[in-house]
């Protein structure tokens, strides 16, 4: 609960930072994003490599990881699908390739604006967004409430780079496998399946 | 990406080398903490200077938001009966 206040504060205050461009001109936020995630995969990696356990989870798990990505497709899935029943301005396909990002907000943005016209592509952007800020801000709560599995399919895609380090903050660095693997199932087939869908 | 999964692996063989050290260790998992702070204003100064974002905001927002919602949950939700099923040992 805790760590969530923090991340939301920190969250927050950047956002009005931004809108107010209360940063220096030639400031990035992309930027500093970017460096900072490369900074956060090195640290979250000495924290995998100094951990006993990873391997043996790895290992005792077996064909059961492939199970964590497959709760994403089809929970995903689902929730699209009811959101479909109440929304008259976009199709069921339309919703499902929106959520088919799983989080990978800046390919499929592109791919649905592409195949669906620009205001799909903005959905689709900021619904991806919203998923990877949810997963940041939500990780230690839904980790207590929903099991070690929840923040990694919340974060979808993203469970390998940019929601990692909270992710295995919250469930236990030996866990960061599982969420690795996820993400990088769902990145690969986010290309796939988004124009599939639409 | 691909340089973010390299520094990840390099990471990993580091952090197996330097494994014993439980001092060090320490103190690379108080950097985490820090950075992920820092992660989050960063991406929060991201979305706040995007125009595409802030100016369709008040149009798509609300709609944008509440399917991820209805995503999100189904994933938690399926996660946790996998979770019960398949894991519950872990």
């Amino acid at each position: 609960m805790k760590n969530t206040v923090i991340i939301l504060f920190f969250f927050v205050a950047g956002v009005l930072f931004g809108i107010y461009e209360f940063v220096p001109e030639a400031f990035s936020g992309d930027d500093m994003t970017t460096y900072v995630l490369y900074a956060l995969l090195f640290l979250v990696g000495v924290g995998v490599g100094a951990n006993k356990n990873t391997l043996k989870i790895l290992k005792s798990a077996s064909w059961r990881i492939l199970l964590i990505p497959l709760s994403v497709i089809v929970g995903t899935f689902l929730g699209t699908l009811i959101y479909s029943f109440f929304d008259p301005n976009l199709t069921i396909r339309e919703c499902w390739a929106v959520g088919a990002g799983y989080g990978y907000y800046s390919l499929s943005s592109v791919i649905i604006k592409e195949i669906a016209g620009e205001t799909l592509g903005v959905i689709a952007l900021l619904s991806n967004i919203i998923r990877e800020i949810l997963t940041l801000v939500f990780s230690p709560l839904l980790a207590r409430f929903f099991g070690k599995l929840a923040p990694i399919t919340a974060g979808g895609a993203t469970s390998m780079d940019t929601t990692l380090p909270i992710i295995t903050k919250s469930i236990g660095v030996e866990y960061a496998a599982f969420s690795v693997f996820s993400g990088l199932v769902l990145t690969l087939l986010v290309p796939f399946l988004v124009p599939l869908i639409l | 990406m691909v340089f973010g999964i390299g520094l990840l692996v390099a990471g990993i063989i580091l952090g197996v080398v330097i494994r014993d050290y439980k001092a060090i260790i320490k103190v690379f998992a108080r950097l985490t903490d820090a950075s992920i702070f820092l992660l989050l204003f960063f991406l929060g100064i991201s979305v706040g200077m995007n125009e595409q974002i802030i100016s369709n905001f008040q149009k798509i927002g609300l709609q944008s938001f509440i399917i991820t919602v209805l995503a999100t949950m189904g994933s938690i939700l399926v996660s946790y009966l996998v979770y019960k099923i398949f894991f519950k040992t872990y």
